[in-house]
């Protein structure tokens, strides 16, 4: 029993990020105080969700939370607890709010929604900063003491909206994420599902690009969703959807840019589109830019399929005849684009396509950020799991995490879409 | 004359120019801070400034005015005939309600009106009284400038005003007391009140003006020609009428880890403030920028931050207005800048320099490079004085510094002004070098 740690294992620093062991009680590599660093203590998943708080407790009695073990504690009714020393245990947060996603927590073991973000940020009457845990965060989202950004809620997103869903993370080298997504599911006049997921890159050489995706993701989604019941053609509908989308990153040219932006060129929002509609019977992409939608197959036996053609500079080199698909993407113009959304954009060219797959898959949805990572049809099916159309959360994950191990240099976006779409209330349990 | 019965207070507001953008191994972080006050009724980002005084009325104000009487005053006797004229000028321009006072200044300051030790309120009759006064100033005595800021201190805290402002008048050096004498007084009056310093004709020392004025934030001219004073001392008192809030001062707060590497006004003059810090609370500092009417200045920030990897950003220094109170407490003006650090990979993000820092860079370097051609050419290195005033010459053209081109080329002859080649003029009449060299912080804002 007194081998239980006290400190329910960090999995890494908070300083220094080197890998920690259990019952560590300063960091290795980089001596950090980890009993400084409470909160984690009381959210951590692994204790919140399987209840493994309160055995731990009467292993370190002089750790005990208020509300942990309330009856088992010793101490019962004794209004202060006894505590260690700086562990400081927030009575505040019940045992089951402190879900934290800072990272993609193991989903295998914890197939729950991913929480919404403000809860954790509520759950610290105080925020303090993740870079030097020192510091109080102000209102503009910086720490008072180091002065550094705070990780914000478009930095990691994840949503699944029954048997659709999508994660967009912020990447290891770009200080903010300008990637945006929607989804959503629709009832087409006979009484089948839609399934719809849109995803946008914002086009970072271009003033305010992250408010750009996320106006063109919300138009588009806005759309499809209001016209499919209506009994719109998906195709069509999917080709009104990107002009929607067109016009609301226009909209945005006509606005003064926030205080904090004085960028030294300021030119119109633009960004990428890529979207899908999908029916029992029908997949239908749309897209405008270089973000790309794939076909792959439940039976990998089968071949994968890139859905679309890239607006871009190595696509039109290779479509011309121009260079070999291999010369094209080594160029360092590789992803100058052709296409993009934006009031400066020479001509607006949705491109849509649909198809008729005679056996299941996912359809996805994904920014160059990701299939810089996996490029062929046929990489991407490799790291898509095998369980994706049931579990298309994970696999979204499992997507982003493959573009991370590989560097992140950009923003990473990825939606996972189940062929045939199955039937409502089918993906909801 | 100018109109004063405008009542609404003034609402400040504060704009960063910066390339936030910083290469992966990047430290300095660079920005162009544009403090605006106006009026009432601008809407916007703008925080209306606190309730110094009744709607309706200006704020409560007292000014005292400072002139030469030592006896070089009286060659030729126009100058002292201009200098009553002017301060005679510059009392009709006191807006009604206004405390004020004139000293005659020579090795002692004397209280010409009202005399006393105590202020008199404007109105017709204390106006017509001054004038009366004036009519007895005469020349006879030494310089000692000090002594008239000490009594002009004393004088103007007598009031309770909220704008305390002075004007000063001279004709030649501060021969009658030490550098050291004149320097405490500075030392002690900074802060207490503002001040503007003249210079009348030819024998004064440029320096010990343009002291005066940075020491007491107020402006600094040189008036080559007399008849030209009642005009200049009317312009000025309609500046000091019109301003609205006092002690304004400007608050960089920085995060750990990071160095202030400078802070400086640059526009409308150059005017360095890294050293006049006062330090106010955990890694917060003042710089004091005195008082303000409906006006806009410009501040260069340098801040040298901690290295940091590609992806991150920090809050390199928020930058915000306050008032110190006496009793050791602020108030916030509210409006507030953040200059930022984004570090990226993106080389062509990185190296680009923003044109308001670029521009202020070399407005900074004009002033300098003016001030060191100068003083080489006095100290008989030629060769030195036309590099650096050739150099002057070439920034005041890129820029379009009109008026500091047309002040260079009363100095030098110019040859090409985009390159900077320049001969040193044979013969340059004394007032056109001091009045280069008095004039050289003044700046012209970037274009849009």
């Amino acid at each position: 029993m007194s081998q239980m740690p006290r400190q329910a294992a960090l999995p890494t620093c908070p300083s220094c990020a080197e890998p920690l062991d259990a019952g560590d009680r300063y960091c290795g590599a980089c001596g950090f105080d980890l009993s400084v660093v409470p909160r984690r203590t009381d959210d951590h998943p692994t204790l919140a969700m399987n209840g493994m708080a309160a055995p731990a407790a009467p292993a370190a009695p002089e750790a005990l939370a208020a509300w942990a073990t309330p009856a088992a504690a010793p101490h019962t009714g004794a209004p202060t607890p006894v505590r260690a020393p700086g562990v400081d245990a927030d009575t505040s947060v019940p045992p089951t709010a402190g879900v934290r996603f800072d990272r993609p927590a193991e989903p295998e073991e914890y197939p729950l929604q991913a929480p919404d973000p403000r809860v954790a940020a509520e759950a610290g009457a105080v925020k303090v900063c993740v870079a030097c845990r020192a510091g109080r965060v102000d209102d503009d989202g910086y720490c008072e003491n180091c002065g550094h950004a705070q990780p914000r809620e478009r930095d990691h997103m994840e949503l699944e909206s029954g048997p659709v869903a999508a994660v967009s993370d912020r990447g290891l080298r770009h200080h903010r994420n300008e990637d945006s997504f929607s989804l959503g599911r629709a009832t087409l006049p006979d009484g089948s599902p839609a399934l719809v997921a849109v995803v946008c890159d914002g086009v970072s050489s271009a003033t305010r690009p992250d408010d750009a995706s996320m106006a063109a993701a919300r138009a588009a989604g806005e759309s499809l969703l209001a016209a499919l019941p209506q009994g719109a053609h998906p195709q069509a509908a999917m080709h009104e959807a990107i002009v929607a989308a067109s016009h609301a990153v226009n909209a945005l040219a006509g606005e003064p840019a926030t205080a904090r932006e004085h960028a030294p060129h300021q030119n119109s929002p633009a960004c990428t589109l890529v979207g899908t509609v999908v029916t029992p019977g029908l997949l239908v992409v749309g897209w405008v830019g270089d973000s790309r939608a794939y076909w792959v197959p439940a039976d990998r036996a089968t071949p994968p399929a890139r859905l679309t053609e890239d607006d871009s500079w190595a696509a039109q080199m290779v479509a011309a005849g121009l260079m070999s698909e291999a010369e094209a993407y080594a160029d360092e113009r590789a992803h100058a684009i052709t296409g993009w959304l934006g009031a400066d954009a020479y001509e607006l060219e949705p491109h849509t396509a649909s198809f008729k797959p005679d056996r299941p898959g996912v359809v996805v949805v994904c920014t160059d950020g990701l299939w810089n990572y996996a490029e062929a049809a046929e990489e991407m099916a490799e790291v898509v799991p095998l369980d994706a159309a049931v579990r298309p959360l994970h696999c979204a994950q499992v997507l982003v995490g493959h573009a991370l191990d590989g560097g992140g240099h950009d923003n990473v976006t990825v939606a996972v879409v189940p062929f045939p779409a199955p039937p409502q209330g089918a993906g909801n349990a | 004359m100018a109109n004063f019965s405008k009542s609404n207070v003034p609402q400040f507001s504060v704009d960063v120019y910066q390339n936030e953008y910083l290469p992966e191994d990047g430290r300095e972080v660079n920005a162009i801070v544009t403090v605006t006050a106006t009026g009432g009724g601008t809407v916007g980002t703008a925080v209306t400034a606190p309730h110094l005084y009744a709607p309706g009325r200006g704020p409560s104000a007292a000014v005292a005015i400072m002139v030469d009487c030592s006896g070089s005053m009286d060659y030729p006797p126009a100058k002292m005939r201009n200098a009553r004229d002017a301060t005679a000028a510059a009392v009709d321009t006191l807006r009604d309600g206004t405390h004020f006072a004139v000293i005659g200044g020579t090795h002692v300051a004397k209280e010409v009106y009202p005399g006393g030790g105590r202020l008199a309120v404007a109105d017709a009759t204390t106006r017509e009284q001054a004038k009366q006064a004036l009519r007895r100033l005469s020349a006879g005595g030494g310089t000692a400038i000090g002594t008239w800021l000490r009594l002009a201190d004393r004088l103007l805290s007598s009031a309770e005003a909220g704008i305390r402002h002075g004007i000063l008048l001279t004709d030649g050096r501060n021969e009658h007391e030490s550098p050291q004498d004149l320097k405490a007084a500075l030392d002690d009056c900074a802060g207490r009140f503002t001040c503007d310093a003249r210079g009348v004709g030819t024998d004064w020392e440029v320096k010990e003006v343009t002291g005066i004025a940075s020491a007491l934030l107020g402006t600094a001219d040189i008036v080559a020609d007399p008849t030209g004073l009642a005009a200049d001392f009317t312009q000025m008192m309609e500046t000091a009428m019109g301003k609205e809030v006092a002690d304004v001062a400007l608050r960089l707060w920085t995060p750990v880890g990071t160095t202030i590497k400078f802070v400086k006004q640059v526009a409308p003059t150059v005017e360095q403030l890294t050293d006049r810090r006062t330090e106010a609370g955990p890694r917060a500092g003042d710089y004091p920028t005195g008082s303000w009417g409906d006006e806009s200045r410009d501040y260069h920030v340098c801040v040298e931050v901690p290295v940091a990897s590609v992806g991150q950003e920090m809050l390199a220094a928020r930058v915000s207005l306050v008032i110190p109170q006496p009793d050791g407490t602020v108030q916030n003006l509210g409006a507030q800048g953040l200059v930022r650090a984004v570090w990226t990979d993106d080389m062509a993000a990185s190296t680009s320099i923003n044109p308001q820092v670029a521009h202020y860079t070399g407005q900074a370097e004009l002033a300098q490079v003016i001030q060191q051609g100068l003083d080489l050419r006095k100290s008989g290195d030629m060769d030195g004085a036309t590099a650096k005033l050739g150099r002057a010459v070439q920034l005041a053209s890129v820029s379009g510094n009109a008026d500091t081109a047309k002040l260079l080329a009363k100095v030098v002859d110019v040859v090409d002004a985009t390159t900077g080649t320049v001969r040193l003029k044979a013969k340059v009449a004394e007032a056109d070098e001091m009045t280069l060299e008095t004039r050289s912080t003044k700046t012209v804002r970037v274009k849009k």
